[in-house]
C-alpha cells in the first residue's frame, strides 16, 4: 500500500487487518463487527477475510465482552474489543477498573493483558442519549490502563496498531464524527512513538491542547485568529495517559498562554489536569492562568442542542481572547 | 486415578439428579436429591450416574489432602488472630469440595479461583505460604499463575467466571482438549457477570466447567436471598447441564467435577456443578456469624463433617491405622509450622515497590512520580 488518502474509518480498518494478518494471535471482539462489520463499518470485510474465530461476534454484554477477553489475552491472545457507542461501556467498567487495570500489578508482573478497548466517542452526529458522551477521563484516571485518541486518519492508522501491540490494556477513543474525515496515510512512514504529542501548528501567541474530534475545531480557530492576526499553536495530545507534558511545556514556555479543549465536561476533566501540571512547570512562563474550554456539567443535551453544547471555534476564540486579556 | 462415569455423550440438561436419575426429590424437605457415594456415617453407596473406583493409596491421599488442608487453614487463622495476616478467609467444611474437584483437574487445565480456593491450591501444587502475602499485606497475590494453571484469588464476586470462560474459548481455538473450572461461590451466582458468562460459555461451547461452592451463606445472607431455584438449574435455561453433588462428600465431588470436566474437554460445553456444603467458620475473621446464624445449624453440619466421614470409611476398611493417622497428625503439624515460619519471617516490600509492574511497557508519569517520591524519601536518609 502506497501513501493514500482515506478516511479515518478506512485507515481504523487498515490498521486492524494489519494486525490480523501479522500476528495470529490478534483477535477482535464486539457486536455487530462480523457481517455488518460495525455500526460504524471499521471492521469492514475483516470477518469475511479472517474467519469467525478471528472477529467474533459477540452476545450483546459488555462486561461480557472485557471479561472473555481478558481471559483471552491470559491465554496468549491480543484481543481487540469494539464497544459499540461511549455510553455503552459502563456494564464493562467494573472488568476495565478492577481486573484489566490491575491485572499485571496483582501478579507482580508475571502476566500481561495486551487488550485494546476501542470506544467510538464524542458527539456531533445528531445521535440519542448515549451515543454522544467523552468518558475519557474515567479511564485516564485508573493507573494501569493507557488511553489515546487519534485526530486523523494517518495517526488512527499507525496508533491503533502500536495500542495493539503493546503489553498493556489501553482503551482506543475513536472521534466518532471524524470518521469520514478524510487524509493521507503513509504505511511506510515511521510512526513517533504512542504516547508523545505533536505540535500540529507552529503559533507564538496562545497555546491550545486538544485531542480526538477538538484538534479539528482548534486549527479552524487558528485559521479564523491568523486573519486578526494573532498566531496560536495547536498540541495534538493524541495520548492521554500518559500525557506528554514535556512537548506542552515547551509549546508554553514559548507562548506563555494555554487554553484547553475537549468535549468532555470541564470540571475534573482532562483540562484541569493539564493546567495544574502546566502552572507547577511553566509558573514563570504564563502570562494569564490556564483557560478551560469544554462540556457543561450537564448530561450530554438531546441532539438539537448539541451544536450549542459543543465547543465550536467560537467558544475556543472567545477563550483566546480572554487569555490575550491579561 | 481412575473415575469411570457415563459422561462420555453428550446429555440433556439436568433439572434433577436423583440418587437414581431424574428429577426425584426428598420427601418433605423440597431439596433436590444430590449425588452421593459416601454418606456421613461413611458408608459406600453406588450412584446410578456416577461412580468411582480409588485404590487404597488414591483414598489415604484424598484423606492426606484435606486433613493438610485443613491444619493451613487453622493455622491461617491463629496467624490472623496473632495480628501476623490482616485477614484470612476460612475454608473450614469445604475441604471435600475443593479436594475432590481440585484433584479432578489435569497438570494442563486452567483453575480460576475466588478467594477462598486454599484446597485447590493445594492440589495444583502452589506453595501454601505463597497464599498469605496477600492476607499479610505485602502483595495482592503474586504467585505466577502459569506456574501451575492456578490463576490469582479474585476478590471481586464473579468476576473470574468470565476470565474462565474466556481462557477455555481460547484453549478450545488452540484445538487442545485442556478444560477450564471456574469457581464461585452462592452469592456469586446473583452476580451479572456469572449470567454472563454462562451465556458466552454456551454460545460459543467454551470448555469450562462452572463450580459453585453452595455453602449457605454470603457473608450473612442466605442462599434464599440469592435464588429461588436451586443453583445447578440454573444453567438449563441457559441450555448447558448441571448436577448437585454433596459438597462434604470428597468422592463424589471427584466423580462429578471429573465427568463434568471430561464433558467440557470432549467437546460438549460447559457444565455447571453446585457444590452443596457449608462455610463452619465466619466469612473471614472480620465477620461474627453468630448475629446471623443459629448454632444448631452449624452442629447439623458438623456431623456432615467431609474428613470425619472419609476417615470412618478408611478405618472401617482397613486403610488407615493409627500409625498411619498419626503419621499424616505429624505431616500437618509440620506443614503448620513450616507456614507459621514462613509468614514470620515473609519480608514487608520495599517502599518503591509502590510503582513496580503498574504497566508492563512502562509509563511516563509513573516513572516521574517514582523519581518525586524516592527525592522525597532521600530528604529523610539525608538525616533533615
Amino acid at each position: 500500500m502506497a501513501t493514500t488518502t482515506m478516511t479515518i474509518a478506512k485507515a481504523l480498518n487498515e490498521a486492524l487487518r494489519k494486525s490480523l494478518e501479522t500476528d495470529a494471535k490478534v483477535v477482535l471482539m464486539g457486536e455487530d463487527i462480523g457481517k455488518l462489520g460495525g455500526v460504524f463499518r471499521i471492521t469492514d470485510g475483516l470477518q469475511k477475510d479472517f474467519g469467525e474465530n478471528r472477529v467474533i461476534d459477540t452476545p450483546l454484554a459488555e462486561s461480557g465482552i472485557v471479561g472473555t477477553a481478558i481471559g483471552l489475552a491470559l491465554r496468549g491472545y491480543r484481543p481487540v474489543v469494539e464497544i459499540q457507542f461511549d455510553g455503552f461501556v459502563f456494564p464493562a467498567y467494573d472488568q476495565i477498573v478492577t481486573q484489566l487495570a490491575k491485572m499485571h500489578a496483582r501478579a507482580l508482573g508475571k502476566i500481561k493483558l495486551p487488550v485494546v478497548i476501542r470506544i467510538p466517542y464524542a458527539g456531533g452526529i445528531g445521535a440519542v442519549e448515549h451515543h454522544s458522551e467523552s468518558p475519557e477521563v474515567l479511564f485516564a484516571h485508573i493507573p494501569g490502563l493507557k488511553v489515546v485518541s487519534p485526530s486523523n486518519p494517518q495517526d488512527a492508522y499507525w496508533m491503533l496498531q502500536q495500542a495493539i501491540d503493546c503489553d498493556d490494556p489501553v482503551i482506543f477513543f475513536e472521534p466518532k464524527r471524524r470518521y469520514w474525515d478524510k487524509g493521507e496515510v503513509d504505511p511506510t512512514a515511521i510512526p513517533a512513538p504512542l504516547h508523545t504529542a505533536h505540535t500540529v501548528l507552529d503559533g507564538t501567541d496562545v497555546t491550545l491542547a486538544a485531542y480526538g474530534p477538538m484538534v479539528k475545531v482548534c486549527l479552524e480557530a487558528a485559521a479564523a485568529a491568523a486573519e486578526e492576526g494573532r498566531s496560536l499553536e495547536v498540541v495534538d495530545l493524541r495520548s492521554l495517559s500518559p500525557v506528554d507534558f514535556d512537548t506542552l511545556q515547551a509549546s508554553v514556555q514559548k507562548t506563555g498562554r494555554l487554553v484547553t479543549v475537549h468535549e468532555a465536561p470541564v470540571f475534573l476533566g482532562m483540562g484541569a489536569e493539564i493546567a495544574a501540571r502546566i502552572t507547577e512547570r511553566c509558573f514563570y512562563h504564563l502570562q494569564a492562568p490556564v483557560l478551560r474550554v469544554g462540556g457543561f456539567h450537564a448530561p450530554y443535551p438531546p441532539a438539537r442542542l448539541e451544536e450549542e453544547y459543543l465547543p465550536g471555534l467560537d467558544r475556543v476564540l472567545d477563550a483566546v481572547d480572554r487569555a490575550l486579556a491579561y | 486415578m481412575s473415575v469411570k462415569s457415563t459422561a462420555a455423550k453428550p446429555r440433556t440438561p439436568r433439572t434433577g439428579t436423583g440418587t437414581r436419575g431424574g428429577a426425584k426429590r426428598r420427601g418433605g424437605t423440597g431439596e433436590p436429591e444430590l449425588v452421593q457415594l459416601l454418606t456421613p456415617e461413611g458408608e459406600r453407596v453406588q450412584h446410578s450416574e456416577y461412580s468411582i473406583d480409588l485404590s487404597p493409596d488414591e483414598l489415604r491421599g484424598l484423606y492426606r489432602d484435606m486433613v493438610l488442608t485443613r491444619r493451613f487453614d487453622a493455622e491461617a487463622t491463629s496467624l490472623q488472630r496473632q495480628g501476623e495476616l490482616g485477614l484470612w478467609a476460612s475454608l473450614l467444611g469445604q475441604e471435600a469440595a475443593q479436594i475432590g474437584s481440585g484433584r479432578a483437574t489435569r497438570p494442563d487445565d486452567y483453575v480460576f479461583p475466588t478467594y477462598r480456593e486454599h484446597g485447590v491450591a493445594w492440589c495444583r501444587g502452589v506453595d501454601p505460604a505463597n497464599l498469605l502475602g496477600m492476607f499479610r499485606g505485602v502483595n495482592h497475590g503474586g504467585w505466577d499463575p502459569n506456574e501451575n494453571n492456578f490463576h490469582l484469588y479474585t476478590i471481586v464476586i464473579g468476576s473470574q467466571t468470565l476470565h474462565a470462560t474466556g481462557y477455555a474459548m481460547g484453549a478450545a481455538m488452540d484445538g487442545t482438549d485442556s478444560a477450564v473450572i471456574a469457581y464461585f461461590g452462592d452469592g456469586a451466582s446473583s452476580q451479572g457477570d456469572v449470567a454472563e458468562a454462562f451465556t458466552f460459555a454456551a454460545v460459543y461451547n467454551a470448555p469450562v466447567v462452572f463450580f459453585c461452592q453452595n455453602n449457605q451463606w454470603a457473608i450473612s445472607e442466605p442462599t434464599e436471598k440469592q435464588t429461588r431455584v436451586p443453583i445447578y438449574q440454573r444453567s438449563a435455561g441457559f441450555g448447558f447441564p448441571g448436577v448437585r453433588v454433596d459438597g462434604n462428600d470428597v468422592l463424589a465431588v471427584l466423580a462429578v467435577t471429573k465427568a463434568a470436566l471430561e464433558h467440557a474437554r470432549s467437546g460438549q460445553g460447559p457444565m455447571l456443578v453446585e457444590a452443596f456444603t457449608y462455610r463452619m467458620g465466619a466469612h473471614t475473621t472480620s465477620d461474627d456469624p453468630t448475629r446471623y446464624r443459629l448454632d444448631e445449624e452449624r452442629e447439623q453440619w458438623e456431623r456432615k463433617d467431609p474428613i470425619l466421614r472419609l476417615r470412618t470409611y478408611l478405618e472401617k476398611e482397613g486403610l488407615a491405622d493409627e500409625a498411619y493417622l498419626a503419621g499424616i497428625e505429624a505431616e500437618s503439624e509440620a506443614l503448620g509450622k513450616r507456614v507459621r515460619e514462613a509468614v514470620r519471617t515473609m519480608p514487608d516490600p520495599d517502599t518503591m515497590a509502590i510503582f513496580e509492574n503498574v504497566y508492563a511497557d512502562g509509563h511516563a508519569l509513573v516513572d516521574e512520580e517514582r523519581a518525586q517520591f524516592a527525592e522525597y524519601l532521600a530528604t529523610f536518609e539525608e538525616g533533615h
